[in-house]
């Protein structure tokens, strides 16, 4: 086997609270190849986005990285000097995030903010980073890029702010795109081209995307292996049709269930959703063992005492459970 | 329609804005020209982009926004013409942010009290007696009544929420994006339980929401809106089967559909660009620099909401042109 672009091991990042620490993320491992789209997919305080901060290098107090490695092609970077990271970030891996107004610089043209990327890390000068920065802007199909580059991030629409991200992260050709809920912010008719627009230049370029999202429907369709957190761990992870069609982690399953899908209604008649029981618990509140377990109803007795371990499928794949099959 | 709990013709709220920086004043027309029913019972699917104004047409049902045109019949009578309090418990509205929509510093019991005592209710047995038979449809303990919102988890808050606008036993409650606040494994519950309340208390919903599943598993009747107007009604089976609008179809393909991988089809009826400000909305079809489908006439002529079949409207010039 190849050699991995992205490989996280036993990635553990603690939170220190008033005298305790918690763990927030705890034993996350995979791995993703060079040009591969992979989705991280769980709910709100799951561990999901300050997972890819730690691959940023940004993790800060409270947060800071317990245990772990973060290896990028075969060479292990969570021990890089701040300048290192400084290098690293840009050209070789880089971030888009949420919501694009608070992303971007309020007070610097969207242009010399791409611009800027190519001074710092290419040496380029600045009239030829202005020209470049231009070309950025009409790859992500900003329409009229000579007028907008002067234009200021509060003058352009959400969609098109988000575009202005991807070329400020793509603009070095980085090996590896982060996206935290890319789209989230935006209307879904927008989201839909963004997500596009993201998949076809990754693609074109041979970057590898780690997307994450709470939303298992669109990471699915854009990833093509999907691993699922709650509370901190990774309870499954499989190929993006076989999440949907076999998920076999509990969790999963209820999550697949529970969303009224497109065209269920038409074929089936209402069914009543199927809900997941109770609510997802907060970090100081973990409980032992699976921390599903109280909202499982498979649970046993063993799932309330040990943490399960990661079991390999048959069919490829991992997931946590101890009565998963 | 006598028949109608609550009926708008030709409803328009604008707004003026501007005059400060940006030189004269222009409308916002929010909302514009929009003719609408919900019946007792009903569930009517409300769909639309953040801007295409559905949120201001529920402020103006509800009175809290005056319309600058046409006409809001709540239970066969004027809305202007009945007292603000009478409204009140006709039709509610349950908010999309549980966190920001309840009051920090009041109990669970205050917040559900007040309305019934501001109706007039003075026993406060009876007060009691109503706040706790609520808190139990919607699925909370009684010890929960004297604990503040923020020892509640998010599902728990839009339960109290739920509560807030159930406990007058209003006709018409207008459901303000329910769930897109929650967790996804939250949602469900919530769904379900606004399912419940409405058989069991007998409530037409205004279901507003950009989450076309949600919409399809809730609704009756669906209208879609694109910058302040209905671009196409009708019964849900007629939108998400067969749906007339090119913006319609746009909304639908853009769901990502994990059991089909983006199919050709799909791609082409996905919307370009993005939505137009309503200050300054296109000529002609205000859809048309988005539309696959747009021809000459798109750019000049506003199409109406007609009939395509029984029941189901839309706006466009190719309305009859299969998909």
């Amino acid at each position: 086997m190849t050699v991995p672009l992205l490989k996280i091991e036993e990635l553990r990042i603690a939170l220190a609270g008033d005298g305790v620490a918690h763990n927030a993320v705890e034993d996350v491992s995979f791995e993703i190849g060079r040009g591969e789209a992979f989705g991280l997919v769980g709910e709100s305080g799951c561990g999901k986005s300050i997972t890819a901060l730690a691959v940023m290098g940004l993790l800060r107090r409270p947060l800071s990285l317990a245990n772990g490695r973060i290896v990028l092609d075969g060479r292990d970077i969570q021990g890089s000097s701040p300048a290192e990271w400084r290098r690293l970030r840009g050209s070789r891996i880089a971030m888009i995030f949420q919501e694009p107004m608070t992303a971007l610089n309020p007070l610097s043209p969207v242009g010399k903010q791409i611009a800027e990327m190519f001074v710092l890390h290419k040496g380029a000068s600045w009239s030829e980073a202005m020209d470049r920065a231009e070309e950025a802007l009409r790859q992500v199909r900003v329409p009229s890029p000579e007028r907008r580059i002067r234009d200021y991030p509060h003058q352009l629409s959400g969609g098109m702010r988000q575009r202005v991200m991807i070329a400020i992260a793509l603009a070095c050709g980085p090996d590896l795109l982060i996206a935290d809920e890319p789209t989230t912010a935006l209307d879904v008719t927008v989201q839909s081209e963004i997500i596009d627009l993201m998949a076809e230049l990754c693609a074109a370029k041979g970057t590898a995307i780690l997307m994450i999202s709470h939303d298992l429907g669109l990471v699915s369709n854009m990833c093509r292996r999907v691993a699922v957190m709650y509370a901190g761990r990774i309870v499954e992870s499989q190929p993006a049709e076989a999440i949907f069609a076999t998920p076999r982690h509990p969790y999963t399953q209820g999550l697949v269930d529970s969303l009224p899908r497109l065209g269920e209604r038409a074929r089936h008649g209402r069914q009543r959703l199927r809900e997941i029981s109770g609510v997802v618990p907060s970090i100081a509140s973990y409980p032992a063992g699976c921390r599903f377990n109280p909202r499982c109803s498979a649970a046993t007795e063993i799932c309330r005492r040990t943490v399960p371990g990661l079991t390999m499928l048959p069919e490829g794949g991992l997931v946590r459970c101890h009565h998963h099959g | 329609m006598a028949d109608s709990l609550l009926a708008l013709d030709d409803l328009a709220v604008h707004f003026t804005v501007g005059g400060t920086f940006a030189g004269g004043l222009k409308t916002l027309k929010a909302v514009e020209g929009i003719t609408l029913d919900v019946k007792p019972g009903e569930c009517l699917g409300l769909v639309g982009e953040s801007g295409c104004g559905k949120s201001t047409l529920a402020l103006a049902i509800m009175g809290l926004i005056a319309p600058t045109r046409g006409r809001i019949a709540l239970d066969g009578r004027n809305l202007n013409q009945r007292a603000r309090l009478e409204t009140a418990r006709t039709v509610q509205m349950v908010f999309q942010d549980p966190y920001a929509s309840l009051n920090p510093r009041q109990t669970v019991r205050r917040t559900l009290a007040d309305p019934l005592r501001l109706q007039g209710l003075r026993d406060k047995a009876e007060v009691d007696g109503r706040v706790m038979d609520m808190l139990a449809k919607v699925g909370l303990r009684p010890e929960h009544a004297d604990r503040y919102p923020h020892e509640f988890s998010g599902g728990q808050r839009q339960r109290i929420g739920i509560a807030r606008a159930l406990i007058l036993r209003p006709k018409l409650v207008i459901c303000d994006e329910p769930v897109s606040a929650l967790d996804v494994s939250i949602r469900a519950q919530i769904i379900n339980l606004l399912l419940e309340l409405k058989d069991e208390m007998g409530l037409a919903y205004i279901m507003i929401s950009h989450d076309l599943g949600v919409v399809e598993h809730v609704s009756d009747r669906v209208a879609v809106m694109y910058l302040g107007r209905i671009v196409e009604q009708g019964g849900w089976q007629e939108i998400f089967e067969n749906p007339r609008h090119p913006y319609t179809r746009a909304l639908i393909a853009a769901i990502p559909d994990p059991f089909h991988r983006a199919p050709a089809a799909t791609v082409r009826a996905k919307a370009k660009g993005e939505i137009a400000s309503a200050l300054n909305p296109p000529p002609g079809c205000p859809f048309h620099p988005r539309c696959p489908i747009k021809a000459e006439r798109c750019v000049s002529e506003l199409p109406a909401l007609e009939a395509v079949a029984p029941g189901h409207r839309a706006a466009c010039h190719f309305r009859d042109r299969p998909q």
